[in-house]
């Protein structure tokens, strides 16, 4: 019997599970998919933002800003990259002036420290690569950026660190009210648990109304990105809004912590909830606007696209409630990355008024080894390291500088790669310019040798997602 | 910090041809640093034959070219490290480099030759919409699957691009039991040599579907098809022409992209069109003492070619460190548009110099021509030209005389 179960490995389950471990608490999460970080915590925006965009008074507004406060500390404890880069919301005409306006107020009442409106000049001074038809922004100096999956594996892998346990491919069929738990099936295994959180993203309003819990609807939104070479990174330093108006959010110019520069997202309502494809309107929609924030931008060096779908709600903020002992955190869309430490707290702290009994982990340790400590390391400390463990000698992945000790480690330490792009996602190998060219058939084989199974086993992302069909001869 | 005359960075073709070339003129301190754990670089998995006709005479296959340049290297005992990444290499001709045994590790050089080869183009930068799913591999993923490690990643292929490694691989895969469906070619025309077209497709019955392009990936955690279409004369897709064609693999053979980053850390200039480095008659580039062959410099079609050119550098990498180099002048190679680009892009002394070439689009009954202003002063006829397949002219001695620019074009007949 856990004490809690978390349905889904996300950012929010992640955090949320890493909370949990502060306490001498048994503690599960449930994973539908071979591995964590699936669904739309692997594409978003990666964006820690400052909370001048949510309605004043709303969960969305009150935990937006805390999570922002947090989230340096969070970030550092954890080992994962956090870059207070700032955010310029841009504006072209008078309409937008006064929107810009009014998000600073907005900002300013819900507790966004140091806004400020610039002037044209003033917004090429600190971005010189913005559009000459800018008339004003907005700047934010307390936005960040931060890789979303790195900092929900690193979550969901110190979480784990402490005590938490992981179950991959437990897609949670049916769930049942007992007298003082809950029973959790999935096709093959049972979980017991008092307290359930369901965090389970896109399919929470299905996980709600398995128990009995809810009756919200949550349906995706699509959105595609596009990613440019690292090369490309240093084109703007901050993150580059537009300002909201009838025609919708609009897309964001920003570098991201890996430095790489990211365009997106275009905002589609969906309803299947599996479709990530990507479509070539949205690569228009995306680079029509992108040239009118940013000068310049060059379009050739797309390294990669890519599509997340949104959980979004149908209250229009953050659905945070408990009902017996069974916690819904749902409609966790925009802002709910900068959200999720803060959103970790108030989930922990409705738990505690249900009665979870919290006694404390006195062997908790808040500090995880930074994933990539090695390629951080100067020459001298490599060169020690190497020493020890040659294979950190030893580069697999050419363009992004990834070496074989680093793949070894993603697969071997919490939560562990046991597919290609779940090494991805890890170590970076594969991620650069070539996008795995090089790389790919030398992961195959250590996840291969590894994990102790066949070559032909081995898959990008778990599943039926074979690399490899027959062997040959 | 180690110190050596010259480090040649790749071990393929091209480092080994360079190394062999500047060990017979003279220089034995020279260290190869190659990544793989064997020499030959990409030519290990290139089993096919059709190597070696121009520079050896015979037939062979891609490991057999290469093992023809390893038995050299190992009988003239050029030093060689295998298993070893160069990191970075600085203007002054620093090269860091790491591997297992040694670590990160520093060596000052007098020369530098670049030989690093070339990467393939990715799905990423052709913004194909859809899913993604396994089943998308560059050509040259595909090949090292089944060539080197012996697995064949699908049995339904379709291809996208009409490369050379592409149109390998459609044989390769056809005769390991799999279906190739189709090569789709953006181009009204193939990027490919002629011979690997009547080869790998028209033998085996494999149609070639110019001015197609993949439009869509289908499939969720294995490709499970691809719509193609006909593009305009703009290349953007017809709607009307999209067709589905179901299969489990989609290879890209959508051209290959010289891997020049170590250049940029070393302040190497680069061509916009080759992506390589721009160098002179030496294969010398901006940064003195450090020179460039092979892929690295800009594709070629041929491995014999990279040889001749390696050779060229490494002659020259070894006259450098005897201090015999020095620019007599300074005469810029211009192109016409038809003409894509030289290479080299400038000469720098009064010799007789072998330009290659490459043109933009296919030309029948042309004239190749080299001007000096409005001066012709060289010209032959070709029936055809095509940009896959490289092209020379000779530049003489004496065309050089009080000359600031030449102008190498095509005029059609």
């Amino acid at each position: 019997m856990y004490d809690v179960a978390v349905i889904g490995g996300g950012v929010t389950g992640g955090m949320i599970a890493r909370k949990l471990s502060e306490y001498n608490l048994k503690t599960v999460i449930l994973e539908k998919e071979n591995d964590v970080v699936m669904g739309a915590t692997k594409a978003n925006s990666a964006i820690v933002h400052a909370g001048f965009d949510a309605k004043e008074g709303s969960l969305k507004a009150k935990l937006n800003v805390k999570g922002s406060e947090m989230m340096e500390q969070v970030a550092s404890e954890l080992g994962v990259k956090y870059k207070r880069n700032g955010s310029l919301v841009i504006g072209y005409n008078d309409e937008d002036v006064k929107t810009l306006n009014e998000l600073f107020e907005r900002g300013t009442k819900n507790g966004v420290r140091d806004l400020k409106l610039l002037t044209a000049s003033e917004v090429k001074e600190i971005e010189p690569a913005i559009s000459d038809t800018v008339v004003a922004a907005l700047y934010a100096p307390t936005g960040a950026i931060i890789c979303p999956y790195e900092l929900a594996i690193a979550a969901i892998g110190n979480a784990m660190d402490n005590g938490v346990s992981l179950k991959r491919n437990f897609e949670v069929k049916s769930i049942e009210e007992k007298d003082f738990h809950y029973e959790i099936k999935s096709e093959t295994e049972t979980v017991e648990a008092e307290y359930v959180v369901n965090a389970a993203g896109l399919y929470a309003d299905e996980i709600a109304k398995m128990a009995g819990k809810g009756d919200f609807k949550i349906h995706p939104r699509r959105g595609e990105y596009m990613l440019l070479d690292k090369e490309c990174g240093s084109l703007v330093s901050h993150t580059v809004f537009v300002t909201p108006s009838k025609l919708g959010k609009g897309i964001l110019v920003s570098p991201t912590v890996d430095g790489n520069l990211l365009l997106g997202p275009t905002a589609v309502e969906m309803t299947d909830k599996e479709d990530k494809q990507t479509h070539s309107e949205g690569f228009k929609s995306i680079t029509e606007q992108a040239k009118n924030m940013v000068e310049n931008i060059p379009f050739n060096k797309v390294i990669t696209s890519f599509c997340g779908l949104r959980s979004v709600g149908d209250t229009g903020d953050f659905i945070i409630e408990e009902k017996n002992n069974f916690v819904n955190v749902a409609g966790i869309e925009s802002p709910g990355l900068s959200a999720s430490p803060a959103i970790a707290e108030y989930v922990f702290d409705l738990l505690k008024e249900a009665g979870l009994s919290c006694k404390k982990n006195e062997n908790y340790n808040p500090y995880r080894k930074p994933a990539h400590a090695f390629r951080e390391m100067s020459l001298e400390e490599k060169n020690e390291y190497i020493k020890k463990n040659p294979k950190y000698g030893r580069i697999i992945c050419r363009c992004e500088t990834v070496t074989e000790g680093e793949i070894l480690e993603a697969i071997r330490s919490n939560p562990g790669a046991t597919d290609v792009d779940g090494v991805k996602r890890r170590t970076r190998s594969g991620m650069g310019r070539c996008q795995g060219g090089f790389c790919s058939t030398y992961v195959v084989e250590l996840l291969s040798e590894e994990l102790g199974i066949s070559y032909l086993d081995v898959t990008k992302s778990g599943g039926k997602s074979y690399l490899n069909v027959e062997k040959i001869k | 910090m180690i110190n050596k005359d010259l480090v040649i960075i790749g071990g393929g073709p091209a480092g080994m041809s360079a190394a062999i070339a500047a060990y017979e003129s003279g220089i034995s301190d020279i260290l190869i640093i190659e990544r793989d754990s064997h020499l030959g670089g990409i030519l290990q998995q290139c089993i096919h034959n059709g190597f070696g006709l121009h520079k050896f005479k015979e037939e062979l296959t891609g490991p057999e070219y290469a093992y023809k340049l390893e038995c050299k290297v190992n009988e003239l005992n050029i030093p060689h490290i295998l298993d070893t990444m160069v990191l970075e290499v600085s203007p002054e001709k620093v090269v860091t480099a790491t591997n297992e045994k040694d670590g990160i590790f520093k060596i000052q050089a007098k020369a530098v030759i670049l030989a690093m080869g070339c990467r393939e183009r990715s799905k990423g930068a052709l913004n194909i919409a859809g899913e993604r799913p396994a089943g998308i591999y560059s050509a040259g993923t595909a090949q090292k699957f089944v060539n080197m490690k012996g697995y064949l990643p699908g049995k339904k292929v379709v291809i996208l691009g009409s490369g050379d490694i592409g149109l390998i691989m459609a044989r390769r895969m056809t005769l390991e039991g799999a279906k190739v469906e189709a090569v789709c070619e953006l181009m009204p025309y193939s990027g490919g040599l002629a011979r690997n077209i009547e080869q790998c497709l028209n033998d085996f019955n494999i149609p070639l579907k110019l001015s197609h392009t993949v439009v869509e990936i289908e499939g969720k955690e294995r490709v499970t098809g691809v719509k193609i279409a006909k593009v305009d004369e703009n290349r953007c897709p017809i709607p009307e022409t999209i067709e589905y064609i179901p299969c489990d693999t989609l290879l890209l053979s959508v051209g290959l992209i010289p891997e020049n980053e170590l250049s940029k850390d070393a302040g190497v200039a680069l061509s916009r069109i080759t992506s390589g480095a721009v160098v002179d008659q030496n294969r010398q580039t901006s940064v003195e003492g450090i020179f460039a062959c092979g892929n690295v410099l800009h594709v070629h079609d041929l491995a014999d070619f990279v040889s001749d050119e390696a050779e060229i550098a490494g002659i020259a990498a070894a006259e450098y460190i005897r201090g015999n180099i020095s620019n007599e002048t300074e005469i810029n190679l211009k192109t016409d548009g038809k003409v894509r680009y030289t290479v080299p892009q400038k000469i720098t002394a009064y010799t007789d110099t072998t330009v290659y070439f490459r043109v933009s689009d296919v030309f029948r009954n042309v004239k190749v021509v080299v001007k000096n202003g409005d001066k012709v002063l060289f010209e032959k006829k070709k029936q055809k030209v095509a940009p896959g397949e490289m092209e020379t002219v000779k530049i003489t001695k004496d065309m050089l005389e009080n000359v600031n620019e030449l102008k190498i074009g095509l005029e059609v007949l």
